[in-house]
């Protein structure tokens, strides 16, 4: 299991925009880099990048949940 | 002698004190949003305290140095790496020539101040370096760091590695954070019931909160005592004939959610302002993360005017402390 962390405090999403489907459900190829959720803050959307490669498996934290930074948001098998 | 930015984090700008003289021209004071931090940053390298270094936010920026030097990082708490080895915050740290500087995850706080000796040289405007994008005054033709940038520094002062901040002078907020305030010349528009209930309230910092105003959510919407709206003021009973903002003066748009005005706020407009956060606790705002749990205290003048004093004598221990 490998973890992605947030980089920074705010709101998460783990959609592009609302009603549309999650960025990763679990099974998905994940690449280095690959958009996993935002992070909206300062009135701004910052996208949440995989820093490893690997299988999705799941979201950690809820749609629109407030998290901090370094706090895990989703996990790669 | 410069700084080379190869990541830039959220939101890096060059800060100082501030330009105050122009706002009522609508122009911000701006500089540091704490500027205790600010200040301590600049002591530790031996710098003026009014010389400029970088405010980041949230998220730390990465950056070379062409020079050995002398750099201290004050304010929020997250790890701190040259070339991958932690450093002590609120230390004076050398740094040699073509090392790189990058910071872990944040732990507390909302924003980091990077002092280095002699301090960020970029042209002033208005008499600070300070950055204020929306009016592109100061800081790097007028914007945020970016990658890429080449930042020049001015002549090094004084500075002794390894000077360093007692962490009992290290000046946060708490958390809950308490935010003293002296009810300001709207006040009489709430009712007696609604201004009790927004000082009893706990309120939280809202996300979009940044260097123009920090908003918060979560208590109850305000009471106003009925009147007939005067000419020239909107229909809704928040709206008033426009007037004046001062710095840390706390605006309710539509009643709802309070607003803080901060260092890069507007001068004036049409929302009533129900009081101001006193002076020695508008640091502590500029360390507040979105989410952190927030109480409104109201206070009298003279315990502002002592508030500002104790803050004034915590600046002269440390500069006694560093001498």
């Amino acid at each position: 299991m490998t973890d992605i962390q947030s980089p920074l405090p705010g709101t998460f999403y783990l959609t592009p925009s609302p009603g549309e489907p999650a960025y990763k459900s679990k099974g998905d190829t994940v690449s280095e880099g690959d958009v996993i959720g935002l992070i909206e803050v300062m009135k701004t959307f910052i996208e949440v990048k995989a820093t490893d490669a690997g299988t999705f498996d799941s979201y950690v934290v809820e749609n629109e949940q407030p998290v901090q930074a370094g706090q895990v948001i989703a996990k790669l098998s | 002698m410069a700084l080379n930015i190869l990541n830039p984090g959220l939101s890096t700008s060059i800060q100082d004190l501030g330009r105050p003289g122009y706002f009522h021209l609508g122009i911000p004071i701006g500089g540091a949003m704490d500027r205790f931090a600010m200040r301590v940053a600049n002591m530790l390298v031996g710098n003026a305290e009014d010389a400029a270094g970088l405010e980041a936010v949230f998220m730390g920026p990465e950056i070379t140095f062409t020079e050995d030097t002398l750099i201290a990082i004050t304010g929020a708490e997250l790890p701190v790496m040259l070339d991958g080895v932690e450093q002590n915050t609120w230390t004076a740290i050398a740094v040699k020539k073509g090392q790189t500087l990058s910071f872990g995850f944040l732990q507390s706080g909302a924003r980091i101040y990077i002092a280095v000796s002699g301090g960020i040289d970029t042209p002033e405007a208005l008499g600070s370096r300070s950055t204020y994008p929306i009016g592109a005054l100061g800081g790097v033709e007028g914007r945020n760091v970016a990658a890429g940038d080449v930042l020049p520094l001015g002549k090094s002062g004084p500075g002794k590695t390894g000077a360093t901040v007692a962490p009992a002078h290290r000046r946060m907020p708490g958390n809950p954070a308490v935010l003293r305030m002296v009810k300001g010349l709207y006040w009489h528009r709430l009712t007696d019931a609604s201004g009790e209930q927004f000082l009893n309230d706990e309120w939280k910092v809202a996300p979009e909160a940044d260097r123009m105003g920090y908003r918060f959510r979560g208590g109850k919407p305000l009471e106003f005592v009925d009147r007939e709206q005067p000419f020239g003021a909107g229909s809704d009973p928040s709206n008033i004939v426009d007037g004046c903002y001062s710095y840390g003066s706390i605006q309710v748009p539509g009643g709802t959610e309070p607003i803080v005005l901060h260092r890069d706020a507007v001068s004036g407009g049409g929302y009533f302002t129900l009081g101001a956060i006193i002076s020695a606790d508008m640091d502590y705002i500029g360390q507040l993360q979105p989410h952190t749990p927030v109480k409104f205290k109201a206070v009298s003048m003279e315990d502002a005017l002592a508030a500002r004093k104790e803050r004034h004598q915590l600046l002269d221990q440390i500069r006694g402390s560093l001498a």
